[in-house]
């Protein structure tokens, strides 16, 4: 069986990056926060905007900091008319190098202005500040044309700023593979569907969609039963946050009848100091009106009470 | 030195969009298929494998783990990834053979780069503190560095225009290419902007696809393949992540690792510009003149993989040794904004 359209959804990650500054950018990040531009002074006396550490080309160490104006020329634009999320503007606006009046590198923002027709290499422009700071870049909402009526920062002191938070987020749509499609379709009707290498025989559930012994493709679906048994276990005792059993329980590796890979579950229904290898297992399915295309349909497995298996029988699954 | 050399490349089309996962399986599977039986090996003549792609475009941890399936990686093998163009994973390869402790590699890079947003996933690989918390896009920061060479006369839009011309119809010939075309350069310069002073003819594709080179050195080549295409040079260098603070005019890391691979004399050029005016930059950084083939595949912008586009310019540039189309051909490979990383590989025919 194969089908035509694998399932898929969107995976929304974000992380909350904290990262410590460091002497030099503390430095430029506390000079925002206190509404002030600082430049870092190489030995041969050029101010980098924003600061370097070291000198890229020379290595030569920073000597100094010194301010520079919030106002400077734009080097060079590029138009962004469909601003992405989390740009600084949702408004169309021009990306900008500035070179800030002070400064021997350029700066990169935006600038707020209508349309393209509004910036040239060349124009003059200053900082739109935050009206809340807090030491980063964003302090700077954006550029705008000098021309234009502007309010002057007000400048304050502040304790150093050691550590900046920057949010990162990805939207990224996840496929699944034809055969993952196929096992959690399967799932969906109350059914185990691996797939056996044509190479090897051997049964994978979930199927992988290549053999890693073989490397190809795995094609035959085989429906397996939903019972098997414990090749290994471990017991947890453990409390962590989001844990929905009460310690101590089991998370086992169950091997389903006709499977040549055990995948990891939950044996409940019985006392955590009875679970063996060789334990032989069957699957507690949720209700039927709440399956959906996952491994989670299957609440648990609990011991079916019958003779173990000979560790013989089970030994090359571990 | 070990003799080292490209002695077999397969890649996958490229495509605007793929329904496979973005763990490449999918695509590498026919690729991997496609060397071995073009060489008469398996999986068991590798010495090494080495994978370049990126979690980013995964959106997950060790998405590349599951990639090494289409290996068979069982029993164990010898492996290595770099989060990285598969060029660089290459790199790594030839150094692995330089040890002496293998003779073999297989090297691939793969992409999904339909899978999320890629200009803005690239805004993530900048400088954490000052410039990527303001998401500035791929295609914004070529932007930037374009208007820079235009304002100073270093290139202009028509010769864009015209870089974009030639890559489209030189595509037309390569079966594995996104983008071709045989409109002229007023043609495309009547378009609108796409991100002024970028129109859309001056950018990359975005593109799914995946790519493998086998690397041998000595005797294991010449048994492998009529005609290897020896590495006589690779290189790679890296200018300061701060952009402002960079000539964009210029790619001193490129010219200095050219420069230490000895690229005099190449008859064929494969340069890895995902934006028109980055080759006119390249061009005129290395010195070649209008007897150096540039780019006949196409090149990135015709179908730009990310993390086997890099891979796909050596594979290609080997390719006309292999065919015995020329002696001595390079391939550039870049990384980052701008232009920021460059790998040049220089490759050679021997009779």
């Amino acid at each position: 069986m194969s089908v035509t359209e694998p399932l898929s959804a969107p995976i929304e990650l974000s992380f909350d990056y904290t990262r410590s500054l460091g002497t030099t950018l503390s430095r430029f990040m506390t000079g925002l926060a206190e509404g002030r531009l600082l430049g870092a002074k190489v030995s041969d006396g050029r101010v980098f905007v924003p600061p370097v550490e070291y000198d890229p080309v020379t290595g030569a160490a920073v000597t100094e900091f010194v301010p520079v104006s919030d106002e400077g020329t734009v080097v060079s634009w590029s138009w962004a008319p469909a601003p992405l999320p989390g740009q600084p503007l949702v408004t169309p606006f021009a990306w900008v190098f500035v070179r800030l009046d002070g400064a021997d590198t350029s700066i990169l923002h935006a600038l707020d202005v209508a349309g393209p027709t509004e910036v040239r290499t060349g124009l003059r422009v200053r900082a739109r500040w935050s009206g809340e700071r807090v030491g980063a870049i964003s302090d700077i909402i954006c550029f705008e044309p000098a021309s234009a009526p502007g309010t002057p920062v007000t400048q304050t002191t502040v304790e150093p700023v050691e550590i900046v938070t920057t949010p990162v987020s990805l939207t990224v749509q996840h496929t699944a593979s034809q055969q993952e499609t196929t096992y959690l379709l399967g799932l969906e009707q109350g059914k185990l569907i691996g797939q056996r290498c044509p190479v090897c025989s051997k049964v994978y559930v979930p199927p992988r969609g290549a053999c890693p012994v073989d490397g190809v493709p795995t094609v035959e679906n085989v429906e397996l039963a939903d019972r098997g048994i414990v090749t290994t276990f471990c017991v947890v005792n453990v409390p962590f946050m989001g844990q929905k059993i009460k310690p101590p329980y089991v998370a086992a590796y169950v091997l389903l009848d006709g499977a040549d890979i055990a995948f990891l579950h939950l044996i409940l229904e019985c006392d955590a100091a009875d679970v063996r290898m060789g334990m032989k297992v069957e699957a507690v399915w949720r209700p039927r009106e709440e399956w959906v295309p996952g491994l989670q349909n299957i609440d648990y497995f609990r011991p079916t009470g019958e003779p173990d298996a000979p560790y013989d029988s089970f030994k090359e699954h571990l | 030195m070990r003799d080292v050399a490209v002695v077999g490349f397969a890649q996958s089309p490229q495509v605007r969009r793929t329904q496979g996962t973005t763990n490449g399986v999918e695509m590498l599977i026919p690729i991997f298929a496609e060397v071995y039986e073009k060489l008469g090996i398996t999986k068991s003549d590798i010495g090494f494998w080495c994978s370049g792609s990126s979690d980013y475009l995964a959106g997950r941890a060790f998405s590349f783990i599951s990639a090494i399936d289409a290996i068979g990686p069982v029993p164990p093998i010898n492996e290595s990834h770099v989060e990285a163009d598969g060029a660089w994973a290459l790199y790594e390869a030839w150094c692995k053979i330089q040890t002496g402790d293998v003779d073999t590699a297989l090297i691939y890079g793969f992409g999904k780069s339909s899978a999320g947003t890629l200009p803005r996933t690239m805004a993530l690989q900048l400088d954490p503190y000052t410039v990527a918390p303001l998401l500035p896009d791929s295609v914004a920061i070529a932007g930037l560095q374009a208007r820079i060479g235009i304002d100073t006369g270093t290139w202009s839009e028509a010769e864009m225009a015209e870089v974009a011309v030639r890559s489209r119809r030189d595509a037309e010939s390569n079966p594995y290419a996104q983008v071709t075309g045989s409109k002229d350069a007023a043609d495309l310069l009547g378009e609108p902007y796409l991100a002024d002073p970028l129109r859309r003819h001056d950018c990359a594709p975005i593109t799914d696809g995946a790519a493998v080179i086998v690397l041998a050195a000595g005797d294991r080549a010449r048994e492998l393949t009529e005609r290897p295409a020896w590495i006589t040079g690779i290189e790679h260098r890296v200018d300061s992540a701060n952009l402002g603070a960079r000539d964009l005019t210029t790619s001193p890391s490129t010219v200095a690792a050219a420069r230490a691979a000895g690229i005099d004399g190449v008859e064929v050029a494969e340069l890895y510009t995902p934006f028109t005016h980055q080759e006119l930059l390249l061009r005129r950084e290395l010195g070649l003149g209008d007897d150096v083939r540039i780019t006949p595949s196409g090149g990135a912008l015709a179908g730009n993989p990310m993390f086997a586009a890099g891979l796909v310019r050596i594979g290609e540039a080997a390719s006309h040794i292999a065919a015995g189309t020329a002696g001595k051909t390079l391939a550039h490979v870049t990384s980052g904004p701008a232009l920021q990383q460059n790998l040049v590989c220089v490759l050679e025919g021997r009779s």
